[in-house]
């Protein structure tokens, strides 16, 4: 009953916030429009806590509020100032890689076999980059030239696998079950998500300081780039993030389930409300996150929109608008540039620590370029580039449909299906492939808004 | 008789190899080239439309090979590779008139032509997927070897033998005869000729009254058969699964950009460039080096620069050096 009449509340106030721009009536304020939109994304958190469960409803409303952050980050890059980043999926993958190194426990006997030759090569790799960059601005550019830096390059790449192969070795050889990597520093985890910041921040910096100031296509395929080369990294070099056999059990910043189910208050509070305590403890759990992430989102997007609209603001959008005059006007387009990429790629590396905090553990081999790089952008289109509440939104509805598209699909597949024989051929290979209608439904989506509501459901004032 | 030795198995694992991958990169890179100088944006949506193309060719394939229909002792993909290219036109064309063709109207920025092929690739990506499944298939047949290594080493009385396999000579001819038809096409033809003209510089190809439809058109349908058949030649040399072509996107891209962007012959070169690079990078050199030192200084190590699991790790890096030392290409392409 109550469930009936709040999808009947949420069907109004769609009706009432998209109707009046379909059929060309006058809009409403933007205020009552943006906050029924809001509204209607919480009634819908909240019919899922009604039908399916709470702990559901939960765990759905913090992937949310971390795709939120994340559509966050990429508005700044491509709202503010029109960059196009291909490659979230690598600062999300290095937020992740923070989460490991921070708040993981060092393995002793790892650092005591191999710390050494780890570090050794990286001295090694960072002259060799000093040498070539040195030969480079030293000497005439000549058939010469490129041969030293061909050799310099050779050079240090035989040099460095000869420290750095055997103290892999050594690292990957301690205890290769359930160690075999350095560990981290063993620091609470809520620490790694500014270092995951850092993290995507210097990676942003290199990508930038390569391809900003050329076409803009090339920023896009530099990003698609970086982002493989840094899952790579993860996947394979196990001495690091122990690869795809995965870092599991990081600690949290929030208490488990265990302790509180053992805990006398916990279970007085759970027994005064009438719950079960196992099951609520769990909600109390994800109820902890959700607190967490809300206060992370709000800082960002607090400051994100003091951002906005402060003089800098306004001059990120002059430059995106019309490159040319404001760079008459003495604007440092390549520099600005930088600036925001950077800016953008440091939230969107926190929220990948975020998620790996969320997690609790890092499985390199979920980093997918489809769920992590064109999903958000799909938030940001949708949500209504440049426009923060925008992207926030566009986190929410996008994330929300992503999840339950899965059993809609499959209903909607049976549904049609429901016709033929049990053992149909057809039949079974469109309700396996319902899996791969989200990719299809989340293109059509992206390109369905970027045509005919190009501004998104909270268009940019 | 060393030296001999040490030429044939670098032969073997590196050069015949990369002669194969490259011209697979080459033919990809041409059509996003190709694009580039015609439509000005990045398109991609291109690995997924190999992807496509691969898919109808392969789904061919079986429906011939079913009916026992075969050109042995080539695969029968050849045979249906013209209906996977027209299919892949099709439905290209499909999506320059449903997607493209709008903003092309409105004028919009190459940006957002780029956001719109990511919509595509999503939704390619998506069909691909449900047609026929995330997994690898096989739809390579007939013989396997033009030469076993095992006969070459009967043949020469070598220790090293030398393979060359069936997938990899068909690459190769084909790649030349597909390049050599597209530049007589660019060259001599008048629907070329207008082409080259309107990606030099569009407002006086319009002036001198070229239709700019018919030139889209063109380049699409020139795009969609580059794809099919790298995609296939591809497919036949390694293995065919949907998710491999959203990674090869990033050398293609790669090899575009180093042969310069918009550039025919650039991206041919930047092809070539990218797989040599890729294979020689990853190579492991000990046995080679043994050949030619004396035995006392055979090497312990693999002698490798860098593990395969990095090899796009290569062409990114080429990438960056490109766009740091020499950002419009080898061959000075365009630039916006």
């Amino acid at each position: 009953m109550i469930v009936t009449l709040l999808g009947l509340a949420c069907f109004a106030l769609l009706v009432v916030s998209l109707a009046p721009r379909l059929v060309g009536l006058a809009p409403l304020p933007d205020r009552i429009r943006n906050v029924s939109l809001f509204a209607i994304m919480a009634l819908l958190i909240i019919i899922v806590g009604m039908i399916q469960s709470w702990n559901v409803a939960l765990a759905l409303l913090n992937l949310c509020l971390i795709s939120s952050i994340m559509a966050l980050g990429v508005n700044i890059q491509w709202g503010y100032a029109g960059l196009l980043n291909v490659g979230i999926m690598g600062f999300a993958a290095l937020g992740g890689v923070a989460a490991v190194l921070i708040s993981a426990d060092p393995v002793a006997d790892a650092w005591a076999a191999g710390a050494l030759g780890i570090f050794v090569s990286f001295i090694l790799a960072v002259v060799t980059v000093m040498a070539a960059i040195y030969a480079y601005r030293n000497m005439a550019p000549s058939m010469a030239r490129g041969l030293t830096l061909f050799a310099i390059i050779v050079i240090g790449l035989i040099v460095i696998r000869y420290f750095y192969g055997p103290a892999r070795d050594a690292i990957e050889d301690v205890n290769p079950a359930s160690e075999g990597y350095l560990g981290g520093l063993g620091l609470p985890i809520i620490l790694a998500w500014p270092v995951g910041g850092v993290f995507a921040g210097l990676a942003a910096w290199l990508i930038g300081k390569t391809a900003l100031g050329l076409r803009s296509d090339y920023l896009a395929i530099a990003t698609l780039g970086i982002a493989e080369i840094i899952v790579a990294i993860i996947k394979h070099e196990d001495w690091l993030t122990r690869g795809v056999k995965n870092v599991s059990g990081l600690p949290r910043p929030v208490p488990y389930e265990i302790d509180l189910q053992q805990s006398q208050w916990f279970v007085d509070l759970a027994t005064r409300l009438g719950q079960d305590p196992a099951l609520s403890s769990s909600v109390f759990v994800k109820l902890c996150y959700a607190i967490l992430f809300t206060v992370v989102l709000l800082i960002v997007l607090w400051l994100s929109e003091r951002a906005l609209n402060s003089p800098w603001g306004r001059m990120m959008r002059a430059i995106r608008d019309n490159e040319v005059s404001a760079n008459a006007m003495g604007k440092d387009v390549v520099a600005r540039h930088l600036q925001v990429f950077v800016l953008g790629s440091i939230v969107v590396g926190i929220a990948g620590a975020m998620l790996t905090t969320l997690d609790g553990q890092l499985t390199p081999g979920a980093y997918q370029p489809l769920r992590f790089t064109f999903l958000i952008w799909v938030m940001v289109i949708l949500g209504g580039s440049g426009n923060n509440w925008g992207a926030v939104l566009g986190g929410f509805v996008v994330w929300f449909f992503w999840i339950q598209a899965e059993p809609i699909g499959t209903w909607l597949m049976q549904t049609i299906t429901s016709g033929m024989a049990e053992d149909n051929a057809l039949r079974i290979h469109l309700l396996n492939s319902t899996a791969h209608m989200r990719l299809m439904t989340m293109g059509l989506i992206l390109l369905l808004v970027l045509r005919f509501s190009p501004r998104g459901l909270i268009p940019e004032k | 008789m060393e030296l001999l030795n040490a030429f044939i198995l670098l032969s073997n694992f590196v050069l015949v190899p990369a002669i194969a991958y490259g011209s697979q990169l080459a033919l990809g890179a041409l059509g996003v080239t190709l694009i580039y100088g015609i439509l000005r944006f990045s398109n991609f949506a291109h690995g997924d439309t190999m992807a496509f193309g691969a898919m109808v060719t392969i789904l061919f394939t079986w429906w011939f090979q079913s009916m026992g229909i075969s050109i042995d002792p080539l695969p029968t993909a050849l045979l249906a590779l013209p209906f996977g290219i027209l299919f892949c036109i099709g439905f290209v064309l499909a999506t320059d008139r449903i997607v493209y063709r709008f903003y092309r109207r409105q004028k919009a920025a190459p940006v957002i032509f780029l956001i719109a092929s990511m919509g595509v690739m999503f939704v390619t990506n998506g069909v691909v997927r449900f047609i026929i499944g995330p997994n690898d298939q096989k739809f390579a047949d007939g013989e396997r070897f033009i030469i076993k290594a095992r006969t070459f080493k009967q043949m020469t009385g070598l220790e090293e033998g030398l393979s060359f396999k069936v997938s990899q000579g068909i690459t190769v001819v084909t790649a030349i005869l597909v390049v050599i038809a597209l530049f007589w096409f660019l060259n001599r033809t008048r629907t070329g000729k207008s082409m080259r003209a309107y990606s030099d510089n569009e407002d006086l190809a319009l002036l001198s009254g070229i239709n700019p439809d018919k030139v889209v058109m063109v380049a699409w349908i020139i795009a969609a058969t580059l794809a099919t058949i790298a995609g296939t030649l591809y497919g036949l040399d390694k293995s065919f699964k949907p998710f491999t072509y959203l990674q090869l996107l990033l050398p293609i891209f790669a090899a575009a950009i180093v042969g310069g962007l918009g550039s025919p012959l650039g991206a041919i070169a930047g092809g070539f460039v990218i797989a040599f690079s890729e294979i020689m990078v990853t190579y492991a050199y000990k046995k080679f080096i043994a050949y030619l030192v004396p035995e006392s200084w055979e090497p312990d190590t693999l002698v490798q620069l860098l593990s395969t699991d990095y090899k796009f790790a290569v062409s990114f890096m080429i990438l960056l050096l490109v766009l740091l030392f020499r950002p419009t290409g080898i061959f000075a392409g365009k630039s916006v």
